[in-house]
């Protein structure tokens, strides 16, 4: 009995975690750079839409999700071409990306879909061998393609900051850009190249949601996932194991709240249960008390050489 | 010589009176505005009175009917310039769509004494207030949900029912209750379990709030607000039965919508205007119920017995008489 | 010769965001030409609607003043070094806390009770900018992060409320249960200052405006709030407590966005209430009044003109949807796209003025870790 309880709330937290992951992955290796990006809704918003209609038009969900990425592409560039270029006070660009993102993915949906409707997105895949281990086995292994590739991009992501060239050059362009300038780093063309791919992974984060989470478009589908991504980002201290940590410790309290509203054992209303995964991220926060962070340094401040 | 102008005359006096009657008899088109919270898509609250106003559109004709409308506006201050600037243009009946409009209506209402109102939904029609030019409207919506209820109590087999809403308030509390009410009526044994998500439009909450309420053993649900997309989805991928309020969600998947409580804001929407046409710009409180065919029930064939017809016809079903 | 240069490329830069917002109703022209809606007439709404009229104008002003007031309190907290992004939760509080002692106390005079709800919205505001501002100081808690949760927070609590305890009785009796308080006593609505719904609190924002000017700029306390903002390690260097001016920062902040948020009810809507959006009651306020602060450069006086073009903005775009029936959503994308291109046109204009740099990282003591300042 307590396991299906466990097995329940566990798998519920995983699918819930897994759009968080995708966009405070893609928005660590932007910020990392030295680049906030506030609109990673707005990308959310319109890779949903993209990989949706793509996906409904062509019956390919892989089309689909190839068309959020270039979407998300495309938007993680304008953020870049506006932050890095223009030199643009980026918290507001990243409004401005957010409203037009929620905008243009409305008015697309109104004009060329008009009703909601639902699609078959990727199916759950139960990996073989592994997804018959007991309990571990059901919360895991049985879950959504797009959901496993985002677990995947932990480690993934990890090498790429630690271990390659280019992660390297993302964290030294963030910490140090004039150091970096120096030792001819091009420091806005690797800008560029970390807001672009958080715009690629925050597509893709829009697309898990509409072909492959809740196999639906809807306007404002994501309602304000993205910036709850971008606090994470904080959570995880730039890290993308501690990233990790942080979607599933809200995601997992949100199963919770939702299971203890189901089954009425403690009898709070339902306002303050709802309120438990914001409370609880704040206190574990807080409670690790972390005293070195590796804040990028330049975050939030245009590179001007020789300036 | 003087007959004949007089005659020719009184030909052109009548000529000018029967066209100018006949001008008026083609008289304005009733305009009618209104303001709206959420999207005209958004398969439930303001659908509702989107597809209204379309229907009547058809019935009266576009010569005879004209309408305009404002979305999104669930920010009162933006609806309160719609609604103040639609009444200023003339517009016949102003429809405030919305629970929270109803500060605003007090104020603007007064300065337009030969504009009529209308309000929902809500019982409110500030006739205590000395206002005379707003109507009321409400949904009595826990009727639906009663008769939703009673058909989910006899097709759930687990006995355990789920239900997903937004906040406890409003039309929202009404049909929940009402769901609740008709459970119990067959089946007072039957657990009714509610996850209120917050919000209105968090998909993926209404989402996962259904499976839970499956791993907690429902095989039937039901919800309110436009996020049950999700719900319905989830529904449909593990087999459980569903139930729609607002607008007729069948379309969304088939195979499991059993049954749907439809709004049909048509004849509130007609007796308002024939009242305004009349001279009367307010003061009725309005409601759509089952009586008056406001509220319909759609019930759907084939969520309910699309298996045993199948069975039938594929011969795994061996009738015996 | 020189300062005929000067002048000459000085006024250019400023027609910049003008150009800016003229190429983005460009591609706003051209989307709604593809939707077959006639721009020009947009256009011409959309100016009307925000300044075509006594009312309109009435209608931008009262639309920028919780801008303002939320534009204010974050000049002073993201020059403290503090950014708050907690603009929406502490207008809610606000508005609950005056709400509350309006209702509760609805026996006193209106000259007592007025200014009374304004202080508790302040103080309810304050205290919950001060929970992040603690949250930071002591635990280290990012406060971009803290302010985003609690502003979820503070909206969960005012749909408690407003569903249980402060839901008005007379919406119990009828049985419609919309979700809002009673009506607030008359004699505490914030005066009109013209007939139409101008309210005092536009008044209250431009002197608040001015007042926050002369705390940044001319008092210890202010000076010492935006040393800690530029360099905390300076600011420690000189004794200055850096954990308790960021603690004040947010204070500050969440005060004046609380009392906006008691502004908004006691002047336009008279009671408190949730109107089904993300944010419940503010209209994104919150969100926009962050967008005219940095729109302002974080200067309190400036902020006042942005929220205010910023509010005719939004109030003339629904003026132009309703005119030419095109889906809102265009409107949306629109702002977003005005909003991109004139925050990218700065960057002729920023040659000239200094730019303020925002100062992301926690407090620290020196020696702790690499300053690169």
């Amino acid at each position: 009995m307590i396991g299906s309880v466990i097995i329940g709330i566990a798998s519920s937290g995983i699918r819930l975690a897994t759009p968080y992951l995708y966009a405070a992955i893609g928005e660590t290796f932007g910020q990392l750079s030295g680049v906030l990006n506030l609109g990673v809704d707005g990308i959310m918003l319109m890779g949903a839409y993209a990989a949706f209609y793509t996906a409904l038009r062509t019956g390919s969900l892989a089309l689909g999700l190839l068309a959020a990425m270039i979407v998300g592409a495309l938007l993680g560039l304008l953020m870049a071409f506006v932050s890095v270029t223009m030199k643009a006070e980026q918290g507001i660009s990243g409004i401005g990306i957010y409203l037009f993102g929620l905008g243009l993915s409305e008015l697309l949906f109104k004009k060329t879909l008009g009703t909601v409707e639902t699609i078959r997105g990727f199916p759950r895949i139960h990996i073989p061998w592994l997804s018959d281990i007991p309990v571990i086995g059901r919360i895991f292994f049985q879950q959504n393609l797009l959901v496993y590739i985002a677990f995947a991009l932990v480690p993934i992501s990890w090498f790429v900051l630690n271990k390659t060239p280019l992660g390297l050059k993302i964290r030294a362009v963030g910490m140090n850009p004039e150091a970096a300038d120096s030792l001819g780093v091009n420091v806005n063309r690797v800008r560029y190249a970390a807001v672009t791919l958080g715009g690629i992974l925050s597509g893709i984060a829009g697309a898990s949601l509409s072909i492959a989470l809740l196999n639906v478009f809807q306007q404002n589908l994501t309602n304000g996932m993205g910036f709850i991504a971008v606090a994470l980002v904080y959570f995880g201290g730039w890290r993308p194991l501690g990233l990790l940590g942080g979607a599933l410790l809200f995601s997992l309290v949100n199963a919770f709240q939702l299971w203890i509203q189901v089954e009425g054992i403690i009898n709070i209303p339902s306002d303050f249960a709802l309120m438990m995964p914001y409370v609880i991220t704040i206190l574990v926060l807080a409670a690790m008390a972390r005293r070195r962070v590796n804040a990028p340094t330049a975050l939030n401040k245009p590179f001007d050489r020789g300036g | 010589m003087k007959t004949k102008l007089r005659g020719s005359l009184g030909a052109l006096l009548i000529g000018i009176l029967v066209f100018s009657v006949g001008f008026s008899v083609a008289a304005a088109p009733f305009r009618v505005a209104a303001v709206m919270p959420s999207s005209i898509s958004d398969l439930a609250f303001s659908q509702s009175m989107y597809d209204a106003l379309l229907a009547i559109e058809e019935s009266m004709g576009s010569e005879n009917f004209e309408f305009s409308y404002s979305e999104g506006m669930f920010i009162v201050a933006d609806a309160a310039a719609a609604i103040r600037d639609y009444a200023s243009q003339g517009y016949d009946l102003v429809i405030a769509h919305g629970s929270q409009y109803g500060s605003s209506l007090v104020e603007i209402a007064p300065d337009f004494p030969n504009t009529g109102f209308a309000w929902g939904t809500t019982v409110d029609t500030f006739t205590d207030q000395g206002i005379t030019n707003v109507f009321a409207y409400e949904a009595r919506s826990e009727e639906g949900g009663y008769v939703n209820g009673v058909l989910a109590a006899q097709l759930s087999k687990t006995g355990i029912i789920g239900v997903i809403g937004p906040i406890e308030t409003g039309d929202a509390k009404l049909y929940v209750e009402g769901f609740i009410a008709g459970v119990a009526s067959i089946n007072a044994a039957a657990e009714v379990k509610v996850v209120w998500t917050g919000s209105f439009s968090d998909v993926a909450l209404a989402s996962e709030s259904a499976e839970t309420l499956i791993n907690a053993g429902a095989d039937v649900l039901t919800g309110t607000a436009q996020m049950v997309v999700g719900a319905v989805g989830v529904a449909r991928q593990r087999g459980a039965l569903w139930f729609g309020t607002q607008s007729d969600q069948t379309s969304l998947a088939p195979e499991i919508v059993a049954a749907n409580q439809v709004y049909d804001w048509t004849g509130t929407l007609e007796s308002m205007i024939a009242m305004i046409k009349d001279g009367t710009m307010g003061g009725t409180a309005f409601a759509i119920t089952l009586a008056n065919g406001g509220l319909k029930i759609t019930v759907n064939a084939e969520a309910l017995v699309g298996p045993t017809i199948q069975g039938i016809i594929d011969g795994t079903i061996e009738i015996e008489l | 010769m020189r300062l005929r240069e000067k002048l000459s490329w000085g006024s250019l830069t400023h027609l910049m965001p003008i150009a800016a917002v003229l190429v983005a109703l460009l591609i706003g022209a051209v989307a709604m030409l593809i939707l077959g809606t006639n721009p020009l007439i947009a256009f011409r709404a959309l100016f009307v609607g925000a300044f075509g009229s006594f009312n309109a104008i009435a209608d931008t002003i009262v639309k920028a003043t919780p801008l303002a007031f939320v534009g204010i309190g974050i000049c002073i907290a993201f020059r403290g070094g503090v950014l708050n992004i907690g603009g929406e939760g502490q207008l809610v509080v606000g508005a609950l806390a005056a709400t509350a002692v309006g209702l509760a106390l609805a026996s006193l005079p209106g000259w007592l009770l007025m200014p009374l709800c304004l202080i508790a919205g302040a103080v309810a505001g304050a205290i919950w900018g001060a929970i992040a501002g603690a949250l930071k100081a002591y635990f280290r808690v990012n406060e971009i992060l803290a302010t985003i949760m609690l502003n979820y927070i503070a909206v969960n609590l005012m749909n408690f409320l407003l569903r249980g305890p402060m839901m008005d009785p007379l919406q119990v009796k009828l049985g419609s249960f919309i979700p809002q308080t009673a009506r607030l006593p008359r004699s505490i609505d914030l005066p009109r200052l013209i007939p139409t719904r101008l309210h005092l609190g536009a008044l209250i924002a431009v002197v608040l405006g001015v007042l926050v000017y002369i705390f940044l700029w001319r008092t210890t306390i202010g000076f010492r709030i935006r040393t800690v903002g530029r360099s905390p390690r300076a600011a420690l260097g000189a004794g200055i407590p850096v954990k308790r001016y960021a603690i004040l920062s947010l204070c500050l902040a969440g005060a004046l966005a609380g009392l906006g948020g008691a502004i908004e009810v006691l002047g336009v809507h008279h009671r408190m209430f949730t109107d089904g959006s993300a944010f419940g009651f503010t209209g994104s306020a919150g969100f926009n009044g962050i967008v005219a602060a940095l729109f302002s450069q974080l200067h309190p006086i400036a902020a006042i003109p942005s929220s205010f073009f910023l509010g005719a903005l939004l109030t003339g775009a629904n003026k132009m949807q309703r005119v030419v029936q095109v889906p809102s959503a265009l409107i949306g994308a629109l702002n977003g796209l005005i909003v991109l291109l004139v925050v990218a046109s700065e960057i002729f204009r920023r040659r000239r003025i200094k730019r303020v740099d925002l100062n992301l990282d926690p407090p620290r003591a020196p020696g702790n870790e690499e300053d690169t300042q």
